[in-house]
């Protein structure tokens, strides 16, 4: 049977979310907001945004953290009122929500490509896909695609992610954990 | 919410976020002093973990007093006696072994209390320990690895973690014990009951000793009284210097 590659479900109900929110101009605003470890993936694409709402008009913007220390939480809280302030937005507000916990299941499609282009393989780049965060081998290479790489630590440069080596290009590189 | 009831999820709170920024700070103290390069790397994330937990609990407590309050007066602006942390957090950070032999006790013990904080009817609380709880695998992962790799390791690495496990085994008990305010916020389905999962906490430890060819101390000693305020003389040095500059430099920020 042939099979058909398709949206994940995580994936298509934020799409739908965001589609049907009544404020896709402050969606889209938001786009321009990067996350500052990783600038090439917007907080959107990163699964970080969660929810826009104009009442009135006041806006609130929910986003959710990624690690309980990850110190750029506080850098993107300051980049969206940067955007909205750029914007002419001057009523806001960003809340923090914790539950439900923040998962890469939320990272989309667009952003796991980025990710690979700037040199970082993505959550769900391991060969084996088990309930580990982090495998000892078998993260595909995001520089020349080979799965022959062993992991070097699963500390990396941030506490997203783990130190691998390739076995092919000898190249190290990141590799996103699976959260 | 009754007041009382909310005075002590309050005071529950900033206990739960004094065990995690003190253990954090007493992990931040290996930055730049780790035996290896991506070791030390793993200390500043882990450490950053409890630091980060810390602020989520002690936002919690200052949302739920109002008038202001900030993470910040919790963290900076209390004096020893006013901590609550359990004092097996508190132990200098001691040699690697010293520190391994600690947060495997301590990893152990986070991934019950978390799981089980998940389902408190507090529903911040519960917010809080399942994004913990996910932390925790790999931190218990690491330290288990190093438990295995320096008990199993050569004769000094041995009788080093051995004599760490010695030291600190009399101050795991005071983490299954509860006082009043706590078996109040347990009946009430908001605290986790630790004494639950002691047996657990035991087996599971004594098991990686174990196999790290390391023996499981008799229980034949016990200290205790962080919940209550009465600390070991670390904590006062610890505070002295996490607090230095938010108290030199009152209202800063960058």
């Amino acid at each position: 049977m042939q099979r058909i590659p398709a949206m994940r479900q995580e994936q298509y109900e934020r799409e739908l979310f965001r589609r049907n929110s009544q404020c896709l101009d402050l969606w889209n605003i938001l786009d321009e907001v990067k996350d500052p470890e990783i600038p090439v993936l917007s907080l959107w694409d990163m699964g970080v945004l969660r929810d826009v709402q104009r009442e009135d008009d006041r806006i609130t913007v929910t986003i959710t953290p990624t690690y309980s220390g990850c110190p750029a939480m506080d850098v993107m809280r300051e980049d969206i009122e940067i955007a909205l302030r750029e914007n002419g937005i001057v009523n806001y507000s960003v809340e923090t929500q914790l539950s439900p916990a923040w998962t890469t299941d939320w990272m989309t499609d667009k952003g796991r490509e980025q990710l690979r282009d700037y040199g970082i393989a993505a959550p769900n780049d391991a060969l084996e896909q088990s309930g580990r965060e982090t495998p000892e081998n078998g993260v595909r290479c995001p520089r020349c695609g080979s799965v022959d790489t062993h992991r070097v630590s699963e500390f990396a440069s941030t506490a997203c992610k783990a130190l691998f080596q390739c076995d092919d290009c000898f190249e190290p590189f990141d590799y996103f954990k699976k959260l | 919410m009754h007041d009382e009831l909310k005075q002590a999820i309050i005071t529950y709170a900033v206990r739960l976020g004094d065990d995690a920024l003190i253990l954090g700070h007493r992990i931040s103290e290996w930055v730049s002093h780790g035996p290896f390069l991506e070791e030390d790397i793993a200390q500043g994330n882990v450490a950053l973990d409890f630091i980060g937990r810390s602020r989520m609990y002690y936002t919690y407590a200052a949302d739920l007093t109002g008038n202001d309050k900030t993470e910040d007066d919790f963290a900076f602006l209390r004096s020893e006696r006013e901590f609550q942390n359990h004092l097996i957090n508190e132990l200098p950070r001691g040699d690697f072994a010293y520190s391994t032999a600690r947060q495997l006790m301590l990893d152990v013990y986070h991934s019950h209390y978390l799981s089980a904080l998940m389902n408190s009817k507090d529903k911040t609380l519960a917010a809080i320990a399942a994004k913990g709880v996910k932390e925790t695998r790999y931190h218990l992962r690491r330290s288990t690895d190093w438990v295995l790799r320096l008990g199993d390791g050569t004769e000094e690495s041995h009788q080093r973690l051995q004599s760490a496990v010695d030291d600190i085994w009399g101050y795991t008990n005071e983490l299954f014990e509860h006082d009043l305010l706590e078996q109040n916020l347990i009946k009430a389905e908001i605290a986790v009951d630790a004494s639950l999962f002691k047996d657990q906490w035991l087996a599971e430890v004594s098991e990686i000793l174990t196999a790290a060819t390391l023996k499981v101390p008799a229980t034949e000693w016990a200290v205790r009284g962080g919940r209550e305020g009465y600390h070991t003389e670390n904590l006062g040095h610890l505070l002295t210097e996490l607090q230095h500059v938010h108290r030199c430099y009152p209202n800063s920020q960058w």
